[in-house]
């Protein structure tokens, strides 16, 4: 099922009076392609998790139109809508078992789709199946794990068969393991069933690691949206170049005159193209080369040995980072010694920003 | 380890000196005095040992009349108070504006004096020589027979009573009920609302589950609450609750101890140890019932 934001805005009263209401929400538009896996992605309060409740119905834009394929879905209840929702917190119903909470959404059909008993088994069986929880159909939800009561929430988000499958920072509950594991799992199972999935996550990292597409939100407007390198490797703003990435991106203070870019009057890089202006340089840690004499030179702190990769930890007068963090292979480890180091950088891993808009500048 | 248990033990010491003096000596003391035959508190004698106490008290009519009155007032307003709190809590759950307004209106009850309630009561309900009462005026303007409310046939003497005591313990209850619904996590509504969930499963397998220790609580204390009913008669009906045959457990063993006919500490013990032994069952009883709906 095709999901599709037309100007979606959503506003909410201020709570002192007088003062503007909040826009949560603001003129988002945007085309989830049938059976992807969407990744809603940003800081706290930039209104992701009010999307995603615009999309389940939750709550009514204030203007604005949704879509579920051709069917307009703007101030449809959210039970008409065939939607399937994973509460943070999993919103399970602690008196009732496994199989039960997974039952529940069943026993709310009506009319000519009322289920038997035996069928409502059977379908919450293949549910369980699908996130494979089969075996705990008795317990509680107190006696299970975070990871399991997860897969219960997805099971009951799924046994209907919904249309869209929305998930809120569906793993901000578990320890780092099992988020490794239970992303995978989420992919897996979006995959077996094809189903429009959107999930809420403030971890760049989870997004990029498991969406087919990401959509890079702050304080209520959409700064980006497409596929996670393409959004990494292009970032159309310093917001998003700093917010993807770890380690993050670092970021100087820098000039381009004549076509070159100084850092700290060092010339850095030729940017074909650009007119002189004062920027901001990003810097993928991936970006700096070791290099005798190389264009920028900084003070060297320390030496981090990560196995495959080594990360050399800096410092230069005129980054706004309190360190600079480059990932170098490890094979080069030998040849750093002494108080300074001397870096390269790869044309295409340094973004230029323009200092007032922050937007990306490109060069040649 | 061993130190600080001592130390432990020392400070409640204090506490339990207190409570041994004041709570559980009077209790044996109680007991004793059960079985004891014409004790007389002033001279510290008494007769014989044995059952007759109990035998005078379950063989006495006012007696039983007072478990009687008690039992009905149990049986009509600890389900009646639990259940219209239960309404009016959800109610006040789901309403938006005025809703600190109607809980202030609901918990005054709670705070006003049970003595300027009763004087309300016989407002609405006495008979005198200048009026019916607020309630037989409303009777007769519908074109009914005014009835004596205070004096009058059982029935109405006992509707009285168990309303004005529905009334006052219905503030704690919606207290306790509307704090406990607005303790469940807003979450379970919604995921219950995207499912399409109707507003009566929703109460029925999701609110009432989840408030039903709250509810167990309100009930536990309800029964033992009602089986101490006495001011609640006294307020209504005067202090002869004897003779106006609406008298309570625990106003049989007032009157045995203090009242008219006063001065028999035995029969008192008895009657107290009767009402413990019905309160302790019908707890007991309510207990494992609670136990076994959350299990």
């Amino acid at each position: 099922m095709k999901v599709v934001l037309e100007n979606l805005t959503k506003t909410f009263p201020n709570r002192k009076k007088g003062l503007p209401d909040v826009t949560a929400v603001d003129n988002f538009s945007f085309e989830i392609p049938d059976g992807q896996l969407i990744g809603l992605l940003g800081p706290s309060g930039c209104g992701k998790s009010t999307t995603l409740n615009l999309i389940c119905g939750l709550i009514q834009p204030t203007s604005g139109k949704l879509w579920f394929g051709d069917d307009d879905v703007t101030y449809l209840p959210p039970e008409v809508r065939g939607v399937g929702m994973v509460f943070q917190n999993y919103a399970l119903y602690p008196h009732l078992t496994v199989e039960k909470n997974i039952m529940f959404p069943l026993g709310n059909l009506k009319g000519a789709e009322k289920l038997s008993k035996q069928e409502m088994k059977d379908r919450a069986l293949e549910a369980a199946k699908l996130v494979q929880i089969e075996n705990l159909m008795e317990r509680k939800p107190s006696e299970l794990s975070g990871g399991q009561q997860q897969r219960v929430a997805i099971a009951r988000a799924l046994v209907k068969l919904p249309r869209v499958l929305l998930l809120d920072e569906p793993l901000s509950n578990l320890d780092a393991r099992l988020r490794l594991q239970t992303r995978e799992e989420i992919r897996r199972i979006q995959q077996e069933t094809k189903i429009t999935t959107i999930f809420v996550t403030h971890d760049q990292e989870e997004a990029m690691s498991i969406s087919d597409m990401i959509v890079v939100m702050a304080a209520g407007i959409i700064q980006q949206i497409g596929k996670p390198q393409d959004v990494y490797d292009n970032p159309v703003n310093l917001f998003v170049s700093k917010f993807l990435g770890t380690p993050p991106i670092n970021v100087f203070e820098g000039t381009v005159k004549n076509e070159t870019l100084y850092i700290n009057n060092e010339k850095v890089l030729h940017v074909g193209g650009v007119e002189d202006k004062d920027v901001w340089v990003g810097i993928r840690p991936e970006g700096f080369v070791l290099k005798d004499d190389g264009a920028l030179s900084c003070d060297l702190v320390t030496v981090e040995v990560m196995g495959r990769d080594i990360s050399v930890v800096s410092t230069h007068p005129a980054t706004v980072n309190a360190s600079i963090r480059s990932i170098i292979s490890s094979e080069n480890h030998d040849t750093i010694t002494g108080t300074k180091v001397r870096f390269d950088v790869k044309p295409s891993k340094v973004h230029l920003f323009d200092k007032e808009t922050e937007e990306r500048i490109y060069y040649k | 380890m061993e130190r600080n248990s001592f130390k432990g033990w020392l400070y409640l010491i204090p506490a339990f000196a207190f409570l041994g003096v004041f709570m559980v000596y009077p209790l044996f003391d109680v007991f004793v005095y059960s079985f004891e035959e014409g004790y007389n508190s002033a001279s510290q004698t008494f007769f014989g040992v044995g059952l007759y106490n109990y035998s005078y008290v379950l063989h006495d009519p006012y007696f039983l009349q007072a478990i009687k009155n008690t039992l009905i007032l149990v049986a009509i307003t600890v389900p009646l108070s639990t259940g219209i709190a239960l309404l009016i809590s959800v109610g006040l759950n789901s309403i938006q504006k005025f809703r600190d307004f109607f809980q202030t209106v609901f918990f005054l009850p709670y705070v006003t004096n049970t003595l300027a309630v009763g004087l309300v009561f016989m407002i609405l309900f006495k008979k005198t020589a200048y009026t019916d009462g607020l309630i037989n005026i409303i009777i007769q303007f519908f074109g009914g027979n005014s009835i004596d409310w205070i004096d009058g046939p059982y029935w109405a003497k006992m509707f009285v009573l168990c309303f004005y005591t529905v009334w006052i313990v219905m503030p704690f209850k919606i207290l306790i009920l509307t704090s406990a619904l607005a303790s469940v996590n807003q979450d379970y509504y919604n995921a219950a609302r995207v499912d399409g969930t109707s507003r009566w499963r929703i109460f029925k397998e999701i609110t009432l589950p989840m408030i039903s220790p709250m509810i167990f609580y309100l009930i536990i204390t309800g029964f033992i609450g009602a089986f101490k009913a006495y001011s609640d008669a006294v307020a209504i009906f005067g202090t002869s609750l004897n003779s106006a045959g609406m008298n309570t457990i625990v106003g049989y063993i007032y009157d045995m101890l203090y009242g008219d006919s006063g001065g028999y500490p035995s029969y008192a013990s008895s009657a107290a140890i009767i009402l413990f032994i019905i309160v302790l069952t019908i707890t007991t009883i309510n207990l494992l019932a609670s136990r076994r709906n959350q299990s």
